[in-house]
């Protein structure tokens, strides 16, 4: 019960920000020059006369005055419509959800590799500080982050694609062959393997630091000291007492990232073909396609939530001392 | 006669250096049925009817799944496909169409006149680009029977120029799916239906799209393929990869990275080459915006064209895929394509004496005047050939400011707003001058038409020529008329088309029967089968 109080309290504190988020877009969208007919013509390639261009404005609602579109679009917000996206024909809803299950799939293939192979790095750096797997785990780190991803993923097609033949250079599944059942799932996850180390590498870089960071300000404190009097052996003292206590930023990492994982993951989809979240936003602003754009930021936002409530539940877990926030 | 077998000499001449002619070598081989063809799709698509909208993106798709009226043949000449015959009367104003018998819709319903007429009145007349142009005229089609479809129109409509627009412009749809239906949102738009050799299964977006093979095509046990499937891909590194890894084995329409045609036409697997696109020729545009006085001084323009290198461009940036144009109508057009026209060669001096004539002094740094340049986004070469320009007029004391913007932005900014001094992108050239070559020139087009004469620059000789061309009956003349007008084009300069190239195909070696027509990429794929 406290959880879902929580939750309601949660979801109309973020109402506000939500609004001004969307708002913002739609003006921000009008600011930049041409709109989706011109969009559309320019995939015509000409050809198309003054009233068809007219038709068509009409036809997608554009010949009204920008407060009254504006209006337009939050009213039926208000009763949970999307609206009707400009490029695909259909409604932005449906759009959003044929993307969902790509993009939540790589970014959470991403996030796990990244936190749990950071999360490991991170304690053998510690354990090891300054001696050489330290120095060649850091090193490693910093490679990754400061590498471009798309160059990161080339390569990785490159070399694990073209030469050595052992994975797919891109696409969700391989559609040619029309696959079933737990097939189709093994070539999902073959097709997944590349973006998912592209994209998982740089944010390992990043766990990996705070990690090491964590667990090194936490081994200096009095607890564990204090256990290690006891007479605990060292990996009850590291797993019971270290670890827990140096997972809070991780966590909060997490919770951040999750979002720009969202949406920052435009180069890795358009690298390796996968239908996700962030190329479609891409193409919904080449084509200025509204309806799309805003329904992707308002489910985007809506998930940086609902991540964010999980991480607030997760720290109650690992540290008592942090309510949920439902007692005084 | 004699005409075309020059056309098809001239062609062959002109792309000789990037033709390597592999059907000579394979004649003996037996066709293989079966097997998948993987096609690279650029772009997402918001429809795939090309009796809808006149695009390549349209064609790739569509072109497999409906047919036109006209197709045509190897050596470019209109070829039946939908219509087995067609006749004109003396004066122009009416063709008859003899359709093709027995031909049955994927749904099994029989293809009619009536599917002709209906796309002919509310497709091609109202909504397709370029054919509302083309068909502005056509008053009405009328069936006598099943099997014959005659167009009437007020004014006399050239036999030729239909014949050569209606491969592209004369694909048709059935009637009993549109009929009493809002046309803009017929789920058919993107689910498309025809009477081509292949079925339309799915589209996924984002992701691919899947067509099987028709059983019931009228082209007896065509096609060979079992299943084509086109991979949505964005990014060109990615594409060149998956070309390499063999999960595509055809990308069309100059698709990859300029460096990437020359690394896979050096591969022995791939074969790097624009035969197969004649028919999609294209020339790189230089457009002067008339309403800024230092651009309506017809010096300065020349100047302009004068100081550009265009050699030097070709050779160091494009490769050997493009050559140096002579202005609106292209070399791959030898029924049209006229010689000895007024050109601008590369002369710094001459450059700077006109621009010193029109009065234009160098001042502080060697600068005479400022201009702003704005490009199309389509395209590597259009951001090559813009930087170019940019360095170049700086050489004769011009400075050029690069405005860089998206589709929507350019077109709007260009067309709509008239906001630019210099604009550069592409003139498609679509088999005859009067498709989408004239509107650059003819004044009095609307406002914020995109590809039209948006220059502020009106000139009632080149007007005259225009539309005496348009309804010229007598090919010879119409010839002499274009020839007429392209000098025209030329001395005047509005705009200066100084690049010629054709589409380039980037195709597996697997790949038996392809680029054997001038719009191969774009047609039915009936023949075309796989070497295992």
């Amino acid at each position: 019960m406290r959880v879902l109080s929580l939750a309601a309290r949660r979801l109309a504190a973020s109402l506000p920000t939500l609004l001004i988020i969307l708002a913002g877009m739609f003006l921000l969208l009008q600011l930049a020059p041409g709109d989706t007919v011109d969009a559309l013509i320019a995939q015509m390639g000409g050809g198309g006369d003054a009233a068809m261009a007219e038709e068509l404005r009409r036809f997608y609602g554009l010949d009204l005055s920008i407060p009254a579109q504006l209006g337009n679009y939050l009213w039926r917000l208000i009763r949970f419509d999307l609206g009707f996206s400009a490029i695909y024909g259909k409604p932005v809803a449906t759009v959003i959800f044929e993307r969902l299950p790509a993009t939540l799939a790589l970014m959470t293939a991403a996030l796990s590799f990244a936190f749990f192979v950071g999360l490991v790095l991170g304690v053998i750096a510690a354990k090891r500080v300054n001696g050489w797997p330290d120095t060649v785990i850091s090193t490693l780190g910093l490679l990754f982050y400061a590498t471009p991803s798309f160059w990161f993923g080339l390569m990785a097609i490159v070399f694990f694609s073209v030469h050595l033949q052992w994975l797919p250079a891109g696409g969700f599944e391989d559609v040619a062959a029309g696959l079933t059942g737990f097939a189709r799932l093994r070539d999902i996850a073959a097709h997944l393997v590349l973006p998912t180390l592209t994209l998982g590498l740089i944010f390992l870089a990043i766990y990996l630091r705070i990690m090491r960071a964590s667990m090194l300000e936490v081994l200096t404190l009095d607890f564990v000291r204090t256990a290690r009097a006891k007479g605990l052996d060292e990996t009850r003292v590291m797993v019971r007492h270290v670890l827990r206590n140096a997972m809070l930023p991780m966590v909060t990492l997490i919770g951040l990232q999750a979002g720009t994982m969202l949406g920052g993951s435009v180069v890795v989809e358009s690298v390796f073909s996968l239908p996700g979240l962030g190329r479609l936003a891409y193409e919904a602003v080449v084509q200025r396609d509204l309806n799309t754009l805003l329904g992707i930021v308002f489910i985007s936002a809506m998930l940086v939530i609902f991540v964010n409530f999980l991480v607030d539940l997760l720290y109650a877990r690992l540290d008592p001392r942090i309510g949920t926030g439902g007692a005084p | 006669m004699d005409m075309n077998r020059r056309a098809l000499l001239l062609t062959s001449a002109a792309l000789a250096a990037n033709v390597v002619a592999p059907e000579a070598a394979f004649a003996q081989e037996q066709p293989r049925r079966g097997g998948i063809m993987t096609v690279h799709f650029p772009t997402e698509q918001r429809i795939l009817n090309p009796s809808l909208q006149a695009s390549t993106g349209v064609y790739i798709v569509g072109g497999k799944i409906q047919e036109p009226l006209v197709d045509l043949d190897a050596a470019g000449n209109p070829a039946p496909c939908l219509a087995e015959s067609w006749e004109a009367t003396p004066d122009g104003k009416t063709i008859t169409f003899k359709l093709r018998q027995g031909v049955t819709w994927h749904d099994g319903k029989p293809f009619t006149s009536a599917d002709v007429q209906f796309t002919a009145m509310e497709m091609w007349k109202k909504i397709l680009n370029y054919g509302s142009t083309l068909q502005l005229f056509l008053d009405a089609v009328d069936t006598p029977d099943a099997h014959t479809a005659i167009f009437r129109y007020s004014r006399p409509m050239p036999l030729n120029l239909l014949l050569r627009a209606l491969p592209d412009l004369g694909y048709v749809s059935a009637k009993h799916v549109y009929e009493g239906t809002d046309i803009r949102q017929n789920p058919a738009n993107t689910a498309p239906m025809g009477t081509g050799p292949f079925r339309f299964v799915q589209y996924e977006r984002g992701q691919f799209i899947i067509a099987d093979r028709n059983p019931n095509y009228w082209r007896n046990n065509l096609p060979y393929l079992d299943r084509v499937v086109w991979r949505v891909v964005t990014d060109r590194s990615a594409a060149a990869a998956q070309m390499e890894s063999g999960q595509l084995l055809f990308s069309p329409f100059s698709a990859l990275s300029i460096a990437d045609f020359t690394r896979l036409g050096r591969d022995p697997r791939f074969e790097v080459t624009t035969r197969g696109n004649e028919g999609n020729a294209r020339t790189n545009t230089l457009e002067f915006n008339f309403r800024n006085p230092v651009l309506a001084d017809i010096r300065v323009r020349r100047a302009i064209a004068h100081a550009l290198d265009i050699p030097f461009f070709i050779e160091n940036f494009l490769g050997t895929f493009a050559k140096a144009g002579t202005g609106p109508i292209p070399t791959t057009s030898p029924d049209f394509y006229p010689a000895n026209m007024p050109q601008y060669p590369f002369n710094r001096a001459q450059a700077n004496r006109l621009l010193d004539e029109a009065g234009h002094r160098r001042g502080a740094g060697g600068v005479r005047f400022t201009l702003r340049l704005t490009p199309a986004p389509w395209g590597e070469d259009i951001a090559l050939w813009s930087t170019f320009i940019q360095q170049s007029l700086n050489e004769v004391g011009i400075k050029v400011e690069i405005i860089r913007l998206d589709a929507a932005g350019f077109l709007r900014t260009v067309y709509n707003d008239w906001n630019f001094d210099l604009a550069t992108g592409w003139h498609q050239y679509r088999n005859d001058p009067a498709v989408s070559t004239t509107v650059w020139y003819r004044s009095g087009q609307n406002k914020g038409a995109p590809w039209t004469n948006q220059w502020g620059w009106t000139d009632a000789e080149t007007d005259r020529l225009i539309d005496a061309a348009a309804t010229e009956l007598d090919p010879a003349r119409r010839k002499a008329l274009y020839a007429d007008f392209v000098r025209r084009a030329n001395t005047e300069l509005p705009l200066w088309m100084p690049i010629e190239q054709i589409f380039v195909s980037v195709i597996n070696k697997r790949l038996r029967n392809h680029s054997n027509t001038p719009r191969w990429a774009s047609s039915s794929w009936h023949d075309l089968w796989l070497a295992s």
